[in-house]
């Protein structure tokens, strides 16, 4: 161990404290980065199960190596106009935690872009629009190569889909 | 290296409590007049493993408690102490405080000090009284000759020493036992003599230091109970031949030398083997008896996870995985050069997979199930308990303890029975006086029962008690304003009334039973475990509660149906029947319901498309589809659907592990084709129609 070695060390994990990773990907003009951290795998498009009932945008599950996945369309949840799914269409898989439990659910996407590296302190919180856009699943916003990158909240995004009614029960 | 203790705690535990069943058992089936000493040996030495464990793991708290208990066991077990039934109580309530005690521990909780001091007062309030034995003589019941030996120590008043033989098995020291250590506890005692005997120590060319190769004689002064030496010698007496005599002060003079002569003549270890042959032979039966309660009676112990599974069932699950392997050897040698003519072989290589998996798939399901009795074993202590207390007599039975169950069932069965038999002990069987003036006998009967019938098991509770009055419960019902007082009600329709929250028929609450949440929870609970309940009652004769259960909760024989593009499952047992309807045995009800008539009963039609808006349905028209008549929870209706597929077991699949509940939907499995199928839940289905 020498000298020189110690001050790098703190300077990486200085940048790591601050430093976060987003998967970026694109709904319609719109780009979307949810944490790398949360997604388990990317997956093409493959037909799924219709479950009876439920929001328009709850599209159905999936067997997902023996698991019942949901799957949701974002393009749908955010009402950005319905899409056509094709083998090419993307579908990441996404974990979230709600109450003390992990919940796994594919959420489709346009097209996935990216991974961008973000600086903490560079997240700006969401504007407010009253109750005109709902903005409830934004954590903030960042600017990624002069491009606006909205940041989800996956916990928020996947639980307000009424997932979790085992408080109600 | 300091070994972390903490990883051999669950195991400490486990044991422990199943040691304490074991005890629980044993205290139960005591039979005062006629005492087994094995009986009391078992249950003596269930106490101390306990005690030791608790020792070895610092929980002293357990390890002084067991001590007392250990302590009047003893001498019980000595034929010092007559057995009497309130010291068995005071045992029984002993075991249930070191259960408690465990517990807490195991939980990181605090102990109940205070109920802790209770019990170790009674205890030794117990141990205080002169229950010196008069009347249990074990000599009347043809002891072994061992048993001689210890009980001479009670009736000869003065000991001044022992004399013991003490061999060891080659094996003593890799079971990590230490004779050296041994002799130091010895010398606790008394003053201790030892005397080494080399003669058995081979040339140091075939020596094996592994092995002991020494024996011993050991000559201990002191007035020193014989228990007091078996302690020291306990964990190793499998593992040796063992002999001790006692020196008694008018004796000394003729015993010692007497044994010792004999000793010599023929080296030791043969001159006592008649006496040791006893002792070894009394024990290894107490050990074996041990065993096999050990595997019927495994605890289940709260919240554990893990599973004790017989290694004839593991066995079968290799032979199984090894047949798998070969076949699927097979097959790759038949895919790596494919020509037409090979087609037979492989259509019987594919036939062979489909068996093996399928017999792996039931074993490996058989490793889940665990025998009733799990369940079962608590309830003779709470009939003796229950029964005590209220003054009556109860007998109680058990059938079917070996019938198996998957093991969540069992967790989630334990409850449920627990209200209903305790329901059965208090309300159903009536005061002896009142079984007499009613010209029933005396002593009431409780029959636990389990058994299989198709794929379900069944447990039935029934009592010769005085069964349940139906205009009394339909007064309460009325009373409690559950029902309307002009509602007409079949029998079963009155006796489901139990089962409604808030209705309790016990006119005073006991704090056994009665406080009207405890049916309704018994029913929610069996119905979670996608079983039923039943009721059979005859006003003076009796009652049986018959809980219906599916044998495990991870596969469903099921009925595959299509409806448009998409597959449902809907499970086996809850269809009826399935017809082509005709348009004449339509009805319709206010112009929009639909109902059918099937042998004088008309049933509503609920069309699956329209509940579910299933896209591109292609029978529109009733009579162009099925209507599979389906029953769940008591109703019964028509299911119009498309067509019937096939039959098919399919595993059941949580979807609300990820996802939420879904109404009509109790669960999902996966298809041959990896697709996602939803299985019905028909009461449902009957709820979302009704919206």
């Amino acid at each position: 161990m020498t000298m020189t070695e110690a001050p790098e060390n703190i300077e990486t994990q200085r940048l790591d404290k601050n430093g976060l990773q987003f998967l970026s990907f694109t709904l319609g003009k719109e780009e979307y980065g949810v944490d790398i951290l949360r997604v388990q795998e990317i997956r093409s498009w493959e037909p799924v199960s219709r479950i009876p009932n439920v929001p328009f945008y709850e599209k159905g599950v999936v067997n997902l190596r023996g698991a019942i996945v949901p799957i949701i369309d974002l393009r749908e949840r955010f009402q950005l106009g319905s899409s056509t799914y094709t083998p090419l269409t993307v579908v990441v898989v996404l974990q979230a935690r709600i109450g003390d439990k992990i919940r796994v659910m594919g959420v489709v996407v346009d097209s996935v872009s990216d991974v961008v590296n973000v600086d903490r302190k560079t997240i700006q919180s969401p504007p407010s629009f009253g109750t005109k856009v709902s903005t409830e699943f934004i954590n903030g916003l960042v600017s990624v190569n002069d491009r606006m990158v909205m940041l989800l909240d996956v916990d928020k995004l996947l639980k307000l889909d009424g997932v979790d009614d085992d408080d109600e029960s | 290296m300091a070994i972390d203790m903490a990883q051999f705690h669950q195991v400490f535990f486990e044991e422990s409590f199943e040691g304490l069943d074991a005890m629980e058992s044993g205290l139960l089936n005591l039979d005062l007049g006629d005492v087994n000493v094995e009986d009391i040996n078992t249950i003596f030495r269930a106490a101390h493993s306990i005690k030791g464990g608790s020792g070895t793991f610092g929980f002293t708290a357990v390890s002084d408690f067991t001590h007392v208990m250990e302590t009047l066991l003893d001498e019980m077990r000595d034929g010092r102490r007559q057995i009497t039934q309130p010291a068995v109580d005071v045992l029984l309530g002993s075991v249930d405080c070191l259960r408690e005690m465990l517990q807490a521990i195991q939980n990181g909780g605090e102990i109940d000090n205070q109920s802790v001091a209770e019990h170790k007062q009674a205890l030794d309030n117990a141990l205080n009284q002169t229950g010196i034995s008069a009347g249990f003589v074990p000599e009347s019941e043809n002891p072994p000759a061992a048993l001689a030996v210890t009980t001479q120590s009670a009736t000869e008043p003065q000991i001044d020493g022992w004399n013991i033989a003490f061999s060891p098995h080659l094996h003593l020291l890799k079971t990590g036992n230490e004779p050296a250590r041994m002799f130091r506890e010895l010398a606790t005692l008394g003053e201790l003599t030892t005397i080494v005997d080399l003669q058995g120590v081979p040339d140091l060319y075939d020596l094996d230091p592994e092995e002991c190769h020494l024996s011993w004689k050991l000559n201990l002064q002191g007035n020193i109970s014989a228990a007091e030496i078996d302690e020291v010698f306990d964990w190793v007496e499998d593992d040796c031949d063992l002999a001790k005599l006692p020196i008694y002060s008018s004796v000394t003079a003729i015993a010692p030398p007497e044994w010792q002569d004999k000793a010599d003549e023929e080296n030791g270890q043969n001159a006592i083997s008649p006496l040791v042959k006893a002792v070894v032979a009394v024990q290894n039966e107490t050990n074996d008896k041990d065993g096999k309660k050990e595997e019927t009676k495994t605890a289940a112990g709260k919240g554990s996870s893990s599973i004790r599974v017989d290694t004839g069932k593991i066995d079968t699950l290799i032979n199984m995985v090894g047949e798998l392997v070969i076949t699927q050897s097979m097959l790759s040698l038949i895919g790596e050069h494919f020509e037409l003519n090979k087609l037979d072989q492989l259509k019987n290589g594919l036939s062979q997979l489909e068996r093996h998996t399928r017999e792996l798939q039931e074993s490996v399901m058989n490793i889940r199930m665990l025998p009733i009795s799990f369940v079962f074993s608590r309830f003779p202590r709470l009939a003796h308990d229950i029964s005590s207390k209220l003054g009556k007599k109860i007998e109680l039975k058990l059938i079917g303890e070996h019938t198996e169950v998957d093991k969540t069932v069992v967790e989630l069965l334990s409850d449920p029975l627990v209200h209903l038999v305790r329901n059965s002990l208090d309300h159903g069987i009536e005061m002896p006086e009142v079984r007499l003036a009613a010209g029933k006998p005396e002593t009431g009967t409780v029959i636990l029962e389990a058994y299989h019938r198709g794929g379900n098991i069944v447990i039935e509770v029934s009592d010769d008690g005085k069964g349940l009055d139906k205009d009394k419960l339909r007064a309460k019902a009325i009373e409690k304003g559950l029902i309307a007082e002009d509602t007409i009600l079949t029998d079963k329709q009155t006796y489901e009334l139990i089962f409604m929250p808030g209705f309790s028929t016990a006119e005073k609450l006991t704090d056994i039973s009665g406080r009207g949440v405890g049916m309704d929870v018994v029913r929610r609970n069996i119905q979670a475990l996608g079983g039923n309940i039943e009721i059979i009652s005859e006003l003076g004769k009796g009652s049986t509660m018959a809980i219906h259960l599916p044998l495990t909760l991870a596969i469903l024989d099921g009925q595959s149906i299509a409806v448009g593009d998409e597959t449902y499952i809907l499970p086996l047992g809850s269809i009826i029947e399935s017809l082509n309807i005709k348009e004449d045995r339509i009805n319709r009800v206010v112009g929009k319901g639909e109902t059918f008539l099937l042998r004088g009963e008309y049933l509503p039609i609920i069309r699956l498309h329209e509940i579910f808006k299933v896209p591109n349905v292609r029978a529109i028209k009733l009579t162009d589809g099925l209507l599979v008549v389906v029953e769940g929870q008591g109703v019964r209706c028509g299911l119009f659907v498309d067509d019937l597929l096939g039959q098919q077991q399919v595993v059941i699949k949580s979807l609300e592990a990820n996802y939420r509940r879904v109404e009509g939907v109790s669960a999902a499995t996966i298809l041959g084709d990896g697709s996602v199928a939803l299985i019905l839940d028909i009461p449902g289905l009957v709820r979302l129609a009704n919206q």
